[in-house]
């Protein structure tokens, strides 16, 4: 724990340094650039490649939890039990869907910028977290349950005091999935002109510099990891509250 | 004072439940014996609308049960199951204070109450108040469930199975407190069991089932020595007969005049264990005494004469 604590402090330090202060770094990426060509990208500041890289993950995210959440909750009551089959079908084109299929598609209707984007990693990231709550929402202590039912809590009561809480954890590993997934796939964008940390790693590929496509990949890596051990510490610890073991370790 | 009348439960046209009627009074607690498939827990759930009646009527207080909405029935109705059923999300504190905060009890009031309960059952509200469910013994989580089942006062409280997933010694402790608190307490309880010593030792009146059929419906006394059926007759378990009867009476009933060598028997103890006591202790004769003071003594003789059924 005390060693997993030093390595979060050093990789973000790390992380933080290289968006704000990427010169420092000159020396490490020298080796990969062109002879005589930029070492770092000056074209646009990382800070704000970063900021809106982030934006359009949490917002398509968002978006994303809130459609598959609702979803689910609806294909797991009785009324809804029929159309189970139906969503999964169309969350499961969501994920096979490539995105940048999805990108190639959506540029005429939306045109270039962050639309697109928005659209592919909104789409892509629909399934982990509609299985995940499907589960969740499915896999309930019946004798909690039955106690709920038992006890006179109307069937509002029981989903938003008992079923939500209790599938949370199983839930939040489904978001994180799809944000992870979302942070890479968003480099993409900056294919169609989306403003995402990729403008960075296409600038390098374009002009064959390494130097260029070490620097996008590494922050975008760095994010990933970061995010996701932050993620895992929320789930642990809502894990723990409900009364079972860590699901997964943290180190 | 609870009436169910003609209630029956038909599952695919055939019946569940078949016509049961009972009546349980206020403050006596009625057990519902039956082996898997009697139809026990079905009658059970039916009176809170867990299970909807095919047909029949039950009434609480004279108010019949198909008239209210059923999430408010069921917060007049206590409510605790095998595997206690608890909140694991909400503190000991919540959980218990669940159905007072859905009727809208004040705050002061539903902290008074929360303590209230768990100084019944014997968990120092200090100490257990703020903790989670998973932090607490098997033992300690059914008598959160049952103190959950109790808070907001019910007229009446059903209990599925409440004591199956203890272990024995654990049980019997859980059978005491219940006995006690709802003496202390008053309250109406109709249990569910497949066991028939806990049927025995808890119930003012015992209900058998068998096939959806209520067969016999008694004191306990009366179901040990005039068995309605076959079938209620081997639930009370044939050669075990006498030794059910004699643990249903209290040796303060056949207590007589005269002394005994050795260590003398508290007057509530039951004749089963006097009778222990005596073989294992090869005496014929043993001391009585109530709080301390001598009461006489019970013989071997006289306890013979108790668990003599009718031939």
């Amino acid at each position: 724990m005390k060693r997993g604590t030093l390595l979060r402090v050093a990789l973000g330090t790390v992380l933080l340094a290289l968006v704000l202060r990427p010169a420092w770094f000159a020396w490490v990426f020298a080796p990969f650039a062109p002879e005589g060509g930029p070492i770092i990208y000056e074209r646009a500041s990382l800070l704000s490649l970063s900021l809106s890289h982030l934006g359009l993950v949490a917002l398509a995210s968002t978006a994303a939890t809130l459609v598959a959440v609702t979803l689910a909750i609806l294909v797991t009551r009785p009324a809804g039990a029929a159309f189970l089959p139906l969503s999964r079908t169309i969350t499961n084109m969501g994920q096979t869907f490539p995105p940048v299929a999805v990108l190639a598609l959506a540029v005429p209707s939306l045109g270039f910028g962050s639309g697109p984007t928005l659209v592919a990693l909104f789409l892509y990231g629909l399934l982990p977290i509609f299985e995940n709550a499907i589960t969740g929402l499915s896999t309930l202590p019946p004798a909690t349950m039955e106690a709920a039912r038992g006890i006179g809590l109307s069937r509002r009561q029981r989903l938003v005091r008992v079923e939500l809480p209790l599938a949370l954890p199983v839930i939040l590993t489904g978001i994180r999935l799809s944000v992870v997934i979302a942070l890479g796939t968003a480099t993409i964008g900056s294919t169609v002109a989306a403003r995402t940390l990729g403008e960075v790693i296409i600038a390098g590929l374009l002009t064959n510099n390494t130097a260029y496509v070490l620097q996008g990949g590494l922050i975008v890596g760095l994010f990933a990891v970061l995010i996701y051990d932050a993620m895992v510490q929320v789930e642990a610890f809502l894990f723990r509250r409900l009364g079972g073991q860590p699901s997964e370790t943290s180190e | 004072m609870i009436e169910i009348e003609q209630i029956t439960k038909l599952y695919d046209g055939l019946p569940a439940v078949d016509s049961v009627s009972m009546t349980v009074d206020t403050a006596t607690i009625t057990v519902i014996v039956g082996t898997s498939g009697s139809g026990k827990t079905t009658l059970l759930r039916m009176i809170n609308r867990l299970v909807e009646p095919s047909s029949g009527e039950v009434r609480i207080n004279g108010t019949p049960t198909g008239t209210l909405a059923k999430h408010v029935l069921r917060r007049r109705i206590g409510y605790a199951i095998q595997g206690h059923g608890l909140f694991p999300h909400y503190t000991v504190a919540r959980n218990i204070a669940a159905v007072p905060e859905l009727l809208g009890w004040p705050k002061e009031k539903i902290n008074a109450r929360v303590d209230e309960l768990l100084d019944l059952f014997s968990m120092e509200p200090e100490q257990f108040r703020d903790r989670y469910p998973a932090e607490l013994s098997g033992g300690q989580q059914q008598r959160v469930g049952v103190a959950r089942a109790l808070a907001s006062r019910p007229d009446l409280l059903l209990m599925d199975e409440p004591f199956g997933a203890l272990d024995p010694i654990i049980r019997a402790r859980a059978q005491e407190d219940l006995r006690r608190i709802q003496q202390a307490l008053g309250s109406t309880i109709m249990l569910v069991t497949h066991d028939m010593e806990e049927a025995m030792h808890l119930g003012d009146r015992v209900a058998v089932m068998d096939e959806g059929r209520l067969v016999q419906h008694g004191t306990p006394a009366e179901i040990v020595l005039r068995p309605a059926t076959d079938f209620v007759a081997e639930m009370v378990g044939g050669v075990e007969r006498p030794l059910r009867l004699l643990s249903l009476i209290p040796v303060s009933e056949i207590v007589e005049e005269g002394s005994a060598e050795g260590d003398a028997l508290a007057a509530d103890t039951s004749l089963r264990d006097a009778l222990s006591t005596c073989l294992w202790s090869g005496r014929d004769a043993v001391p009585v005494v109530q709080d301390g003071v001598p009461m006489g003594r019970v013989t071997l003789d006289a306890i013979r004469a108790q668990a003599k059924g009718q031939r």
